[in-house]
C-alpha cells in the first residue's frame, strides 16, 4: 500500500472543472430553449402555436417524469389531471361555481387542487402492484372524463366550457407563447435540481433496488408524496394553459391518447434522464404535423412506437446520446482499498452500546429458520457467523436489518428496541449493511450509487431542493465529497463516473461498502463479501474490515471462506439449523470438533 | 325492477367475471397481467357481428371463427408482448408492452370496424327483452360453460394438469421437461377463447363496440384484483358481485354515479387488502 501517502491529499476536483461540467450538461437545454425563443421569429403563427402546445406538454411531462421516468410508477392515467387543471381553471374562471376568478388566481387554485389530486392518484403506489397501480390510475382518467359529462351545470357537460383568457400581455398568441415557454424552463430547471439531489437519487433508487434503498433510510412513502405532490400541482397548471390554448373545453378534447403521448415522449427519452424525455414530447407533438393522413392512425403509431421502445430500445433516446459510458474501460483493473483513509468517515469515536439478539425465532413455513438464537454484537469487533448453507445466516442479518421480523426473541441496540419489520429505520441508527447479490443502481454512475448511502444525513427538504437553496447545495457538497472519500477507502475512485452496471461483480462488492460506508456506521453487517472475489482482493477485503471495526465500528461478517473468518474475527458463531452449535475465539472454534468434522473439514 | 337488476346485473357480472377468469388463464401460465384481456372480448363481439351479421355466415360457423380468431389473438399476445419481456419481468416492461398492443388492437377496432356501437345478431330470438330474454342468461351460461370446462380440464386431462404446474411453480415445472413455452401458447390461446367466448355471449346486451375493450379491461381487472391473483373462484364471485353492484347503483342512481361507486370500493378494498380477499402474500425480497 504504498501509494497510501500521495492518496492522503484530498483530491479536490478544481472547482473550475465542477463548472465546465455543469455547462456541458446544460448545454442542450440552452440550444433547445434558445431555438424555442427564436422560433417567433423564424416561422409562422402556426408553428408558434404547436410551440405553445409543445411547451404545456412539457409542463405536464417534466413533472410526471420524476414519478415515471426517475421513481418508476407507472402512472399511465395522468390525462386526469390534466383534464382535473383545465377545467378547474376554466369553471373557476366562468363563474359557474361561485363569483368569477381572476384568470391567474385560477391557474395557482389548479395547482393546489392537482397537487392534492396528484397525491390521491399516486397514493395507492405506496401499497399496489405495477399493474394494479395503472389501472387505478387508468380508472381515474375514466371516472373523471364522466363526471365532467355528468356534472353539466358546472363543466358545462358534453357542450363544455370557455378557457381562461389570461390578461395582457398574454393574451396574444405571441405573449402566451413566452409565458408557457417560461413556465416550461422553471419546470425544467426544477426537475433537473431534484434530479441532481438527493431525492432523485433516492427514487432512481427505489425504482432499481427498493430493497438496497430501505437499508439505506430511505422512506418510500415520503418521497413518493412530495413528488405526486409536485407534479400533480404541474400537470393541472399545464390543464390551465392547455384551456387556454383551446379556448374551448369538452369533455372530447381529454382522450386517452394524450395520456399515451405523455408517457411514450418519458419513455422515449429514457428513464432517469431530463433531456431524453423534453426532446420525446416535442418530437412527438411535432410528428403529426408531417404525418398529416395518418392522424386517425395516431394512437395506434404511439403504441406501435410504445411498443418497439420497450422491445428494442428501453434506455431511450438518453441511452443513444450517452457517449461518455460507450468508452472501453481499462481491463485489468486491480481494487486497492486504502483503509488508512477510514478515520475520514468512521470519526464518531468509539461506541458503547452493542446489539444484542435474544432467543429470536423465525419459521418460514414449517421452516425453523432461526430457533432461539443469543447473539451479541460489539463495537469494535468483527463478528464472524458461520454454518452450512440454510443454517439460517442470512436469514439472522435479515432480522437485524428489519427486513424479516421473528416471531418470538427480542433484537436491540443498547437499551433501544429495534423495530421489527421496518428496515428504513436502520441507517438512521448507524446500522449499514452490504447483500448476499450487490443491489446497485445498474444506470447511475459509481459515485450516485455510494452517494445514495448519505441519504439520511441529507438536511434540505424537497422545496430547498426544487430551488437549490444553500441548504440543498451544502448538503450536495458535503455528499460529493463523502462518497469520493468512500471511493477512495474502498480503491475505486477512478470508476466514480462509470455506470455501475459495466462494473465487474468483484468491483460491486466494493461499492456496496463504499454506499454502507456513508451511513458512517457504527454497526455494519457484511452478506458473503468475499464471495467471487480472488485471493488477493479477499486479503485487502479483510483489511480493510479489520480496519472498519478497529474504528470503532462492529461488524457482522457472514462468510463461507473459513480463513478470512480466522484471520479476522475476533469472535466467531457457528449456525446449524437455525440453532448456535458453538461459539468463542477462532482458535476455540478451530478446536471445536463437532464444527471441524460437520462444516469445516478434516 | 329487482328483476331486471338481477338479470343485468347477473349476466354484466358474468361477463366481468369471464374477462377476470381469462386474466388469470395468461397470469398462471406467465406470471403476467395483460391489459389485452378486456379487448379480447370486445374482440369476440365485433367478430360475432362481422362473420354473422356482415358477412351472413350462419351462427355457428360465425362463432367458431370468432373464437379461432380471438385464440389467435391470445397466441399474438402471448408472442409480442408477453415473450420479449419475460427475462426483463422486474422491470414491469410487461405493463407497458401489453397496454401498447392492448391501444393497438382498440384502435384497428375503431378504425377498420366502426367507432360506433354495431348491432349484434339474435341468437336463439327467445323472450322479448324481459328479464328472461336470451341476452340475459347467455352470458350466465357461457359463464357456467366455463367453469365446468376448465374443471373437466385441470382435473380430468394430462394437458390441464400440466397447466396447474406451471402455475403452481414455472421451474420445477420445466426441471419435470413441461413444454413450457408451448404450454404457455396453449394458455394464451385458452384465455382468448374465453375472452372472445364472454364478448360474444354478450353481444346482444353490449353490442360490437370497440370501447368495449378498455371498459372490460379495468371492469374485468376489478374481481381479480378482489379475489386475489389466479384465483378463479374469487374471481368469478368477484365479477358477480360486482356486476350486481353495478347495475343496482345504476338503477338507484344513475350511470356516473354507478361509476364512481364501483370505483370507490375497487380502491378503499385494495388499500385494506393489496393481496385481494381471497390472495397469497407477496413472495420473500431478501
Amino acid at each position: 500500500m504504498s501509494t497510501d501517502t500521495e492518496s492522503l491529499a484530498p483530491a479536490a476536483p478544481a472547482a473550475g472543472r465542477g463548472a465546465q461540467v455543469r455547462l456541458r450538461a446544460a448545454l442542450p437545454f440552452v440550444i433547445v430553449f434558445g431555438f424555442a425563443l427564436a422560433l417567433p421569429y423564424i416561422t409562422n403563427d402556426y408553428w408558434m402555436l404547436i410551440g405553445t402546445r409543445a411547451a404545456i406538454y412539457w409542463v405536464l411531462v417534466a413533472g410526471l417524469n420524476l414519478a415515471v421516468g426517475f421513481g418508476g410508477q407507472l402512472a399511465i392515467g395522468y390525462v386526469a389531471l390534466l383534464t382535473l387543471g383545465a377545467y378547474t381553471a376554466s369553471v373557476l374562471v366562468a363563474g359557474n361555481l361561485g363569483p368569477p376568478w381572476p384568470p391567474i388566481a385560477a391557474l395557482g387554485a389548479a395547482g393546489v387542487v392537482g397537487a392534492i389530486a396528484g397525491l390521491i392518484i399516486g397514493l395507492p403506489a405506496l401499497r399496489l402492484r405495477t399493474f394494479y397501480f395503472a389501472m387505478t390510475t387508468l380508472g381515474f382518467a375514466t371516472i373523471l372524463t364522466q363526471v365532467a359529462l355528468a356534472w353539466q351545470s358546472v363543466t358545462g357537460g358534453g357542450v363544455g366550457v370557455p378557457g381562461p383568457v389570461l390578461p395582457k400581455p398574454f393574451d396574444s398568441g405571441l405573449g402566451f407563447y413566452l409565458l408557457c415557454l417560461a413556465i416550461a424552463a422553471l419546470c425544467t430547471w426544477m426537475t433537473s435540481n431534484i434530479a441532481h439531489s438527493r431525492f432523485g437519487r433516492s427514487l432512481v433508487a427505489i425504482r432499481d433496488a427498493e430493497v438496497a434503498a430501505e437499508a439505506t433510510g430511505i422512506s418510500k412513502a415520503g418521497l413518493l408524496i412530495a413528488v405526486f405532490l409536485f407534479s400533480g400541482a404541474t400537470a393541472a397548471i399545464a390543464g390551465g394553459l392547455f384551456a387556454t390554448l383551446q379556448s374551448y373545453i369538452t369533455p372530447d378534447a381529454f382522450t386517452f391518447d394524450l395520456s399515451v403521448l405523455f408517457f411514450i415522449a418519458i419513455l422515449i427519452g429514457g428513464r432517469g434522464s431530463i433531456i431524453g424525455p423534453l426532446l420525446g414530447t416535442i418530437i412527438l407533438t411535432v410528428l403529426p404535423e408531417f404525418a398529416a393522413p395518418l392522424v386517425a392512425w395516431s394512437t395506434f403509431l404511439y403504441a406501435a412506437l410504445l411498443l418497439l421502445i420497450v422491445l428494442l430500445i428501453p434506455g431511450g433516446i438518453a441511452d443513444l446520446l450517452d457517449f461518455a459510458n460507450r468508452r472501453p474501460l481499462e481491463s485489468h483493473r486491480a481494487i486497492v482499498p486504502r483503509p488508512a483513509l477510514l478515520a475520514g468517515i468512521l470519526d464518531h469515536g468509539a461506541a458503547r452500546d452493542t446489539i444484542a439478539l435474544r432467543g429470536v425465532v423465525l419459521a418460514f413455513g414449517g421452516v425453523r429458520a432461526i430457533d432461539g438464537l443469543d447473539l451479541e454484537i460489539r463495537p469494535g469487533q468483527v463478528h464472524g457467523l458461520i454454518g452450512p448453507n440454510g443454517s439460517g445466516k442470512t436469514t439472522t442479518l435479515n432480522v437485524i436489518s428489519g427486513y424479516n421480523p421473528p416471531e418470538a426473541g427480542r433484537v436491540a441496540l443498547g437499551a433501544r428496541e429495534l423495530a421489527h419489520g421496518a428496515p428504513q429505520t436502520r441507517a438512521g441508527l448507524g446500522i449499514a449493511r452490504t447483500f448476499q447479490t450487490p443491489r446497485i443502481i445498474g444506470e447511475a454512475s459509481v459515485l450516485e450509487n455510494v452517494m445514495i448511502g448519505g441519504t439520511v444525513d441529507g438536511t434540505a427538504t424537497f422545496v430547498e431542493s426544487l430551488l437549490t437553496l444553500p441548504r440543498h447545495r451544502r448538503d450536495e457538497a458535503t455528499m460529493r465529497r463523502e462518497a469520493t472519500l468512500a471511493l477512495r477507502v474502498v480503491g475505486l475512485e477512478a470508476l466514480a463516473a462509470v455506470r455501475a452496471d459495466r462494473l465487474q461483480h468483484s468491483e460491486l462488492r466494493f461499492v456496496e461498502i463504499a454506499r454502507a460506508l456513508m451511513v458512517h456506521p457504527r454497526f455494519l453487517l457484511l452478506d458473503e463479501p468475499a464471495a467471487g472475489l480472488s485471493t488477493d482482493e479477499i486479503a485487502r477485503l479483510g483489511e480493510l474490515i479489520k480496519q472498519i471495526s478497529r474504528c470503532g465500528t462492529g461488524v457482522l461478517l457472514v462468510e463461507h471462506h473459513a480463513d478470512l473468518i480466522f484471520d479476522i474475527c475476533d469472535h466467531v458463531t457457528v449456525l446449524n439449523l437455525g440453532k448456535e452449535l458453538a461459539a468463542g475465539t477462532p482458535a476455540d472454534i478451530r478446536a471445536h470438533k463437532e464444527v471441524v468434522s460437520a462444516y469445516l473439514g478434516g | 325492477m329487482l328483476a331486471a337488476i338481477l338479470a343485468s346485473g347477473l349476466a354484466i357480472g358474468a361477463v366481468y367475471a369471464l374477462i377476470g377468469v381469462t386474466y388469470n388463464t395468461m397470469f398462471s401460465a406467465s406470471r403476467v397481467m395483460s391489459f389485452t384481456a378486456g379487448q379480447l372480448g370486445m374482440l369476440g363481439g365485433v367478430f360475432g357481428a362481422l362473420f354473422i351479421l356482415r358477412l351472413g355466415l350462419p351462427p355457428i360457423v360465425g362463432f367458431l371463427l370468432a373464437m379461432a380468431g380471438c385464440a389467435v389473438m391470445g397466441v399474438i399476445t402471448e408472442a409480442i408482448a408477453v415473450r420479449p419481456v419475460l427475462a426483463r419481468l422486474d422491470q414491469h416492461l410487461y405493463v407497458l408492452s401489453t397496454l401498447a398492443l392492448a391501444l393497438m388492437i382498440q384502435q384497428v377496432a375503431a378504425i377498420e370496424w366502426s367507432t360506433e356501437p354495431q348491432p349484434f345478431p339474435r341468437l336463439f330470438g327467445i323472450g322479448n327483452g324481459d328479464p328472461f330474454d336470451e341476452k340475459f342468461w347467455l352470458p350466465l351460461v357461457a359463464c357456467a360453460a366455463v367453469i365446468i370446462g376448465l374443471e373437466l380440464l385441470y382435473r380430468r386431462t394430462l394437458v390441464g394438469r400440466a397447466f396447474l404446474a406451471i402455475a403452481e411453480d414455472n421451474f420445477a415445472a420445466r426441471a419435470l421437461g413441461l413444454p413450457e413455452r408451448n404450454l404457455r401458447i396453449a394458455s394464451f390461446a385458452l384465455a382468448g377463447v374465453i375472452g372472445g367466448l364472454a364478448g360474444f355471449a354478450s353481444g346482444e346486451l353490449m353490442l360490437a363496440f370497440f370501447a368495449n375493450g378498455a371498459m372490460l379491461s379495468f371492469y374485468g381487472f376489478v374481481p381479480v384484483a378482489l379475489g386475489g391473483l389466479g384465483n378463479n373462484r374469487g374471481a368469478i364471485i368477484g365479477g358477480l358481485g360486482l356486476g350486481l353492484f353495478q347495475q343496482a347503483a345504476n338503477f338507484t342512481f344513475g350511470g356516473v354515479f354507478a361509476s364512481v361507486a364501483v370505483f370507490i370500493v375497487f380502491i378503499v378494498v385494495l388499500l385494506a387488502a393489496p393481496q385481494g380477499l381471497f390472495g397469497a402474500p407477496v413472495a420473500r425480497r431478501v
